[in-house]
C-alpha cells in the first residue's frame, strides 16, 4: 500500500459517513451504565424514523466526562447529552429534527472541555475504535508512512528528542534519549514493549486510550520499532481490561489485513509484528524488569538495574519499553514535528498529560491538559471543585505519589514541581479529597495496596510495607504513641532507600507526604493525646 | 584482563575488571553482610543487606550485583548503612517465627550470625507470629516455613546446580513462600532427586535433614561452590 491508497481508504470512509453522526460512548465506564442499551435504542429509533440516510449512530471511545455517562454527542449540532438512559434515545433522535430531548444537556463549552488540549485524545470519542477505516479517515497511519518513507530512523529519533517528550509512565525519562540508547545498542534482535499494565488506584487513562483509540498506540509502537530497528513488539495489558484487549486484538488484525503491520509495511523493507500479552493483574508487573520477566513466562519479579532493559531486556536483547500514553503521543509528534510539540507545556515538561480526575469532585472523568496548568485550575475550574465543602488535598501519582494540601494548589503540574512538593506525576491518577477525609486513613489505604502488591522479593518492601500498615492501623486505633511516629518515619526512610524496585522505593510516599503536610492529624490520633490535643511539650520536638 | 583502581572505605585497591564490589571487598579483607548471596549461584540482589554507598551515586547499590568501575569511591559501613542493615535484620526476625532455642540450626545459622553482626539485641518492630506450616512429607528432608527468610537460595541452587527446579516462589507480599513442585507436598514431587543441595544452601534452619535435633545441623557450603568450579574448570579435587 502506498500513501495514495491509504488516503483513498480515508476518502472513501469520509464520503460514506452521514452528515449527522450521533456519537455514543462505548468505553468501559459508560458501558457499565448501559450505554450499549442506549446505542441500540438510538439505532432502532433511527431506523423507525427512517433517518438512516442522513443520521448515523456511531459507537465511539471515551469523551472524557465519565462521571456523567453514558454520554451521547451530536457534533454537527454541538450538543452533548449526559446520563442518557435507553428511554431517552428516541427523544434525542427526534431532537435532531427539532424536538426536545428528555436527557440532560451538557455544556460542551464548560471549562472541563474548553481548558483541555487534546493530542493523545485528539480523536478519542470521535471515531469508532473498532474500525481502522475511521482512524485512517482522520489521518491515521500517515505519520507512520511519513516516518518510513521520508525520515531515516535517526531522523525519527531526532524528532522525538526535539519534542522533549518524557515517559508518561511516571518516571519521566526523556523518550528520545531512551530510543536513541536502544537504537545504538549492538545486536540484530530488538524489541518494543508497550506497558499497559496500569494498576494505580484511581487511574484509568491507559485503559481509555486503548479502548478509544487502539490504532494510535499501534502506530506509535510501529514508529518506535522503525526508529530503533525492532521487528517485534509486545503489548502487556492486564487481564482486568477485557474491552481494551478485545479492541486491541481487532485493531491488530485490521492493521495486518491492510499491510500496516506485518511484513514489508507500506512496501518498505520494514517488518513489524505486535503480540498481546495478558498480565494476571499484579501491580509490580508495571515495573519494567518485572514486566519483561512476566512476558518471558517467569514470575513477575523485578531484578536489579543496571543492566537496564535498553541494554539487556526481553530475552537478553535490547528492549524499548514505553507506556501507552507515551506511544500515543508519537503519531502527532511525527505528523506535526518535534518543534511543534516542544512549544506546548513548560520548559522541562513538554506537551500534554492525561489525568483521571476522580474522588470528591463535581466533574469526574478524563482530561488532557497542557503541562504547566495549575492544580487549582484543574480541580476548581475544570473539576468544578468539591460538591460539599472545600478541597483538603489532591493525591497524584497513585501509591507512588503523595498528597498535596489545598494550600499548594497553585503548583503547576509538571514533573519537577510535583516532585519538589513530595508527590509525583505518576501515570496520571488525580484523586481529590474533601475536608471530611482522614489523611491517616488515606495513607493506610495506599499502604494496604502496596502491602498486597509487593512481590515479596526484597525484604524492605515485603516486610516494611506490612510494618508500616500495622503502625498506621495502630495510630488509627488510638493505640500509638509519639515513639511510633518516629519509628514510622525511620521505616519510611529505610524502605525508600533500600528497596530493590520502584514499588518499594516509592511505597512510603503517601505516608511521608501526609506526615509532612498533615502531621497534626497524626498527632491528634495518639493514645496520649487527650481530647484530640497534642500533649504539650512533647510535640514540639517532633513536629518540626 | 584489565584492572581498575578504586577505593573501598578509603583504601586504594586494584581490582580485576568484572569483579563485583562484594568480591572486591572480600579481596580487600572487608566484610559486607549478605544473606541471599551464595558462592556458586547467581545473585539476585534481594536481601539488600549488602547495599553500599558510592560517592556521586545517589542510590545505594547492592554490592553482590554491582561491578567495580574505575575511580569508584565505595563506603561499606557508614552509620546509615549499619542502621538500615540492623532494621532489615529486625524485620526478618519479626516477620517469621525465629526461635533459636528450639532450632536445628542454632549456632550454625546465618540469620543468627547476622543478628550478632549488626548488633541486634532486640527488635523494635512487633513480632507478627504468622501461621505457617511445616512440610515433612519428604522421606529425608523437611521444610519449616516459619524459619524461611525467602532468600531463594534453595530455588536457585536446585535450578542452577542440580538442574531439577523443584523449588519456586509462590504468592506475593507477606503471603509469599517457597514451594516445591506446583505447591505440592515435597514428598510427592517426582522432580526432586533428594540431592540435598537445598539443605546445604539454606541459611537458616528452614530446610533441614530429618533426624537432626536442636543445634545439630551443620552444612558444607563449599560443596556447592566446589561442584560449580569442578564443572566449569574441570577440577574435580578439592
Amino acid at each position: 500500500m502506498d500513501l495514495a491508497e491509504l488516503r483513498e481508504i480515508g476518502e472513501k470512509e469520509r464520503t460514506a459517513q452521514k452528515p449527522i453522526r450521533v456519537h455514543c460512548c462505548t468505553s468501559t465506564g459508560c458501558q457499565a451504565a448501559n450505554s450499549l442499551g442506549v446505542k441500540k435504542n438510538l439505532e432502532n429509533t433511527c431506523k423507525e424514523k427512517k433517518m438512516g440516510d442522513r443520521v448515523q449512530v456511531v459507537g465511539v471511545g471515551c469523551m472524557g466526562f465519565c462521571g456523567r455517562g453514558p454520554l451521547v454527542q451530536i457534533e454537527a449540532q454541538n450538543k452533548l447529552y449526559e446520563e442518557v438512559t435507553p428511554d431517552d434515545a428516541a427523544s434525542i433522535i427526534e431532537a435532531i429534527a427539532g424536538g426536545t430531548a428528555s436527557a440532560a444537556e451538557g455544556d460542551p463549552e464548560h471549562p472541563f472541555f474548553a481548558r483541555q488540549m487534546r493530542i493523545v485524545r485528539e480523536t478519542s470519542g470521535k471515531i469508532d475504535p473498532e474500525r481502522i477505516e475511521e482512524y485512517i479517515a482522520v489521518g491515521g497511519y500517515e505519520p507512520l508512512y511519513k516516518a518510513i518513507h521520508d525520515l531515516t530512523p535517526s531522523e525519527t529519533i531526532d524528532e522525538v528528542s526535539k519534542s522533549g517528550l518524557r515517559g508518561r509512565g511516571g518516571g519521566g525519562y526523556p523518550t528520545g534519549l531512551k530510543w536513541a540508547t536502544v537504537a545504538k545498542m549492538p545486536g540484530q534482535q530488538k524489541y518494543v514493549i508497550c506497558n499497559a499494565d496500569e494498576g494505580d488506584p484511581g487511574a484509568f487513562m491507559d485503559r481509555s486510550v486503548l479502548e478509544s483509540d487502539p490504532h494510535r498506540v499501534l502506530e506509535g509502537m510501529a514508529i518506535a520499532a522503525y526508529a530503533i530497528g525492532a521487528s517485534e513488539g509486545y503489548i502487556y495489558v492486564r487481564a482486568e481490561y477485557p474491552l481494551a484487549i478485545e479492541r486491541l486484538q481487532k485493531a491488530i488484525k485490521q492493521a495486518k489485513k491492510y499491510g500496516i503491520l506485518g511484513s514489508q509495511i507500506f512496501d518498505s523493507p520494514f517488518d513489524f509484528k505486535i503480540e498481546i500479552r495478558i498480565g494476571a493483574g499484579a501491580f509490580v508487573c508495571g515495573e519494567e524488569t518485572a514486566l519483561i520477566q512476566s512476558i518471558e513466562g517467569g514470575r513477575g519479579n523485578p531484578r536489579p538495574r543496571p543492566p537496564y532493559p535498553a541494554q539487556e531486556g526481553l530475552w537478553k536483547s535490547p528492549t524499548l519499553i514505553n507506556n501507552v500514553e507515551t506511544f500515543a503521543n508519537i503519531p502527532a509528534i511525527i505528523r506535526e514535528g518535534g518543534a511543534w510539540y516542544a512549544g506546548i507545556g513548560t520548559e522541562k515538561s513538554k506537551g500534554t498529560k492525561v489525568f483521571a480526575l476522580t474522588g470528591q469532585i463535581r466533574n469526574n472523568g478524563l482530561i488532557e491538559v497542557p503541562m504547566g496548568i495549575t492544580l487549582r485550575e484543574i480541580v476548581e475550574e475544570m473539576g468544578g471543585g468539591v460538591p460539599n465543602g472545600k478541597v483538603k488535598a489532591v493525591q497524584t501519582g497513585g501509591p507512588s505519589g503523595g498528597c498535596i494540601p489545598a494550600s499548594l494548589l497553585d503548583t503547576p503540574v509538571d514533573y519537577d514541581s510535583l516532585v519538589k512538593i513530595g508527590s509525583m506525576m505518576g501515570s496520571g491518577g488525580m484523586v481529590v479529597m474533601d475536608e471530611k477525609t482522614s489523611m491517616v486513613e488515606v495513607a493506610r489505604f495506599y499502604m494496604e495496596f502496596c502491602r498486597g502488591e509487593t512481590c515479596g522479593k526484597c525484604i524492605p518492601c515485603r516486610a516494611g510495607t506490612v510494618q508500616m500498615y500495622q503502625m498506621l492501623t495502630k495510630i488509627l486505633n488510638r493505640e500509638a504513641t509519639l515513639q511510633d511516629i518516629v519509628k514510622l518515619e525511620q521505616l519510611c526512610d529505610m524502605v525508600k532507600n533500600t528497596s530493590l524496585c520502584g514499588l518499594g522505593m516509592t511505597a512510603p510516599n503517601p505516608v511521608m507526604s501526609t506526615l509532612r503536610y498533615f502531621r497534626e492529624e497524626y498527632l491528634t490520633l495518639l493514645k496520649d493525646s487527650p481530647n484530640g490535643k497534642v500533649p504539650a511539650g512533647t510535640a514540639a520536638s517532633i513536629t518540626s | 584482563m584489565s584492572v581498575v583502581t578504586l577505593k573501598i572505605n578509603g583504601v586504594d585497591l586494584a581490582i580485576e575488571e568484572g569483579t563485583t564490589i562484594l568480591d572486591a571487598s572480600k579481596e580487600a579483607g572487608i566484610r559486607i553482610p549478605t544473606l541471599c548471596h551464595l558462592n556458586g549461584i547467581t545473585d539476585v540482589g534481594a536481601c539488600r543487606l549488602c547495599l553500599v554507598e558510592i560517592a556521586g551515586v545517589n542510590k545505594m547499590l547492592p554490592s553482590c550485583v554491582t561491578q567495580v568501575a574505575e575511580g569508584m569511591d565505595i563506603t561499606t559501613d557508614s552509620d546509615r548503612l549499619q542502621e538500615y542493615r540492623r532494621m532489615i535484620v529486625e524485620m526478618l526476625f519479626s516477620e517469621g517465627n525465629h526461635v533459636c532455642a528450639v532450632c536445628v540450626a542454632n549456632e550454625n545459622c546465618e540469620l543468627q550470625d547476622l543478628a550478632i553482626e549488626v548488633g541486634m539485641d532486640h527488635s523494635r518492630f512487633p513480632y507478627r507470629f504468622p501461621e505457617r506450616e511445616i512440610d515433612i512429607s519428604h522421606p529425608q528432608f523437611g521444610i519449616d516455613h516459619n524459619r524461611c527468610v525467602l532468600c531463594t537460595r534453595c530455588v536457585r541452587v536446585c535450578d542452577e546446580i542440580e538442574g531439577a527446579h523443584v523449588w519456586d516462589v509462590a504468592f506475593r507480599g507477606a503471603a509469599a513462600k517457597v514451594v516445591t513442585g506446583l505447591n505440592q507436598p515435597w514428598g510427592t514431587v517426582d522432580a526432586c532427586t533428594s540431592c540435598g543441595k537445598c539443605v546445604e544452601a539454606c541459611p537458616t534452619g528452614s530446610i533441614f535433614r530429618k533426624g537432626s535435633t536442636v543445634a545439630e545441623m551443620t552444612r558444607d557450603r563449599n560443596k556447592l561452590e566446589f561442584i560449580v568450579n569442578a564443572r566449569e574448570n574441570k577440577q574435580w579435587t578439592r
